[in-house]
């Protein structure tokens, strides 16, 4: 049974390489030593403190992160870390500390944080606004409506099927409404839940030939590969608000403060934001608004 | 640390309370879990069983496909499924991505080559003479082959469960191909795996919690099941 043993002992030294190894690719404990201040390894990084931005799905899926974090890190000695989540669990990581900056666009919501004193400073950034979007058969016959209450009701009637994300995030809080709006509470066979976020969400409707609301910059982002279109838009009630608000308890507060002023400063909103998406979409995803007030 | 154990409080109370979407959630993984195995059983095991008992050209090709297989990374599976399934895809007009179908195929073809390359490397280790003492007695091929499986019954068992346990734990591929659908607060398609991950998104802890709780009892019930058949394998070499 000795070469049993060995054999046995073999494998689980294999499997602790390969977990070690694991941990040398991703990063593993990266954080704690960001958090202490200093990397042990690793000079570009060993000057920089981490800072944690916790923001939406969507905003990370539609790319706008990848053209906003190096910039922003080009100009700050930070390294960001950003977690895309729906916006009440980006606030909820606000409420704990566990986030110093949040990007996100739940305006109800974020209202109640500030009231409760969990952030500092909250600042409008920008825009975009959501669109119904289904199948091209349009079963429920609501494309080019201008209300997007009635739409969501004549897709009731209709019971055509209408994946819902059912997530807490800024997307699903303005679908909410808007069914309130309506005054239908969606129930039944036809309404599906997914729980996922807006990029996945997207797919399930469009495999499944179903309708769904989503922000403007997801669904571009993701257009090649759906064949799912734009229905109604243009509705003021489909106005999608973006705010920085900095973190009270964040462990990063200087961090924090320095991304909001440079998110709002005119050259982001201008240079970075204002031209992001045209290149790729033909127009621009986000519309930034600092000057005005949220 | 009070959140845990809030969280913790509060999931035995949706597990005793017989909470109807936990149900539905937990009921829905052991189906395609169980499902999935047993499809796993019915061609891993043979294909296992062939390869552990004929060498022949090729055999080193196919034994290394197979222990491939048994590390195939699951979202790699949940990505071909998917594809296969997807409307464009080929199978896209059976119209079954987002449907439990399609997550027990994902689920087999993650629990098939772990069944089957545990199977090859038991019947693999059996003696050869076993074989040979029952073709001597009289024994048909079939019945030899039967000698030989119940030898290395004991293996048998841990592929089983192995590929169970491989199944039921799968987050990527099933979410990618089942969609963790929900409506009106029953479930269509989550498992305790993708539920826990939405959940977790959304904040809802205590629910998160409860399936957390079920699947490590069921891990402790796996590896107490292998932990006895091995020791019980031990056990009956030690008498003889």
């Amino acid at each position: 049974m000795g070469w049993r043993m060995s054999r046995l002992f073999g494998c689980f030294a294999l499997a602790a390489l390969l977990v070690l190894a694991g941990c040398g690719l991703a990063g593993c404990g990266r954080e704690s030593g960001a958090r202490a201040g200093s990397l042990p390894a690793g000079k570009a990084a060993s000057s920089r403190t981490e800072l944690v931005l916790a923001s939406t799905t969507s905003t990370q899926d539609s790319g706008l992160f990848e053209v906003l974090i190096p910039a922003f890190e080009a100009a700050y000695p930070y390294r960001v870390k950003v977690i895309a989540a729906g916006s009440g669990e980006a606030l909820k990581l606000g409420e704990t500390g566990d986030a110093d900056v949040l990007l996100v666009h739940s305006p109800a919501a974020e209202e109640v944080f500030m009231q409760q004193g969990f952030g500092l400073e909250r600042r409008a950034v920008m825009h975009n606004d959501f669109v119904l979007v289904g199948p091209i058969s349009d079963p429920a016959g609501v494309k080019d409506m201008k209300d997007a209450a009635a739409a969501l009701a004549a897709i009731a009637r209709a019971e055509a099927p209408f994946f819902s994300r059912a997530d807490q995030s800024g997307t699903y809080a303005r679908e909410l409404s808007l069914w309130e709006t309506a005054g239908v509470v969606p129930q039944g066979d036809w309404y599906k839940s997914t729980g996922q976020g807006m990029g996945e969400t997207l797919t399930i409707a469009d495999q499944s030939g179903g309708y769904t609301l989503s922000d403007r910059a997801t669904y571009l982002s993701k257009k090649a590969s759906l064949s799912l279109e734009v229905l109604v838009q243009g509705d003021k009630a489909l106005l999608n608000q973006y705010h920085v608000i900095t973190v009270k308890k964040a462990r990063n507060l200087e961090g924090a403060r320095a991304f909001l002023n440079w998110i709002v400063s005119p050259q982001v909103q201008n240079g970075v934001i204002a031209t992001f998406g045209v290149e790729k979409f033909g127009e621009p995803l986000f519309v930034p608004n600092a000057g005005q007030s949220g | 640390m009070a959140v845990f154990w809030d969280a913790l409080k509060e999931a035995v109370s949706l597990l005793v309370r017989g909470d109807h979407y936990v149900y539905e959630v937990i009921w829905m993984s052991l189906r395609v879990a169980g499902v999935a195995t047993v499809l796993g059983v019915l061609v891993g095991v043979p294909v296992g069983a062939w390869l552990g008992l004929r060498k022949f050209r090729g055999w080193g090709v196919a034994a290394t496909f197979l222990n491939v297989g048994m590390m195939l990374p699951p979202v790699a599976v949940g990505l071909f499924v998917f594809l296969l399934l997807s409307r464009q895809g080929v199978f896209g007009s059976l119209n079954l991505l987002y449907t439990p179908a399609a997550m027990t195929v994902a689920e087999f073809l993650i629990a098939a080559p772990v069944i089957g390359a545990i199977t090859m490397s038991g019947v693999g280790s059996v003696p050869k003479e076993v074989r040979l003492q029952a073709l001597g007695l009289g024994a048909s091929r079939w019945q030899s082959l039967w000698v030989v499986l119940r030898e290395a019954r004991v293996t048998l068992l841990s592929a089983v469960v192995a590929g169970f346990g491989a199944a039921i734990s799968e987050v990527g591929a099933v979410m990618m191909v089942g969609g963790n659908l929900s409506s009106g607060g029953h479930n269509l398609t989550g498992t305790m795996t993708t539920a826990t991950m939405m959940l977790v998104r959304q904040g809802k802890y205590a629910e998160a919690m409860a399936f957390a709780l079920i699947l490590l009892f069921i891990a402790f019930l796996i590896t107490l099941a292998l932990t006895y058949l091995q020791r019980g394998v031990r056990r009956r070499w030690l008498q003889s």
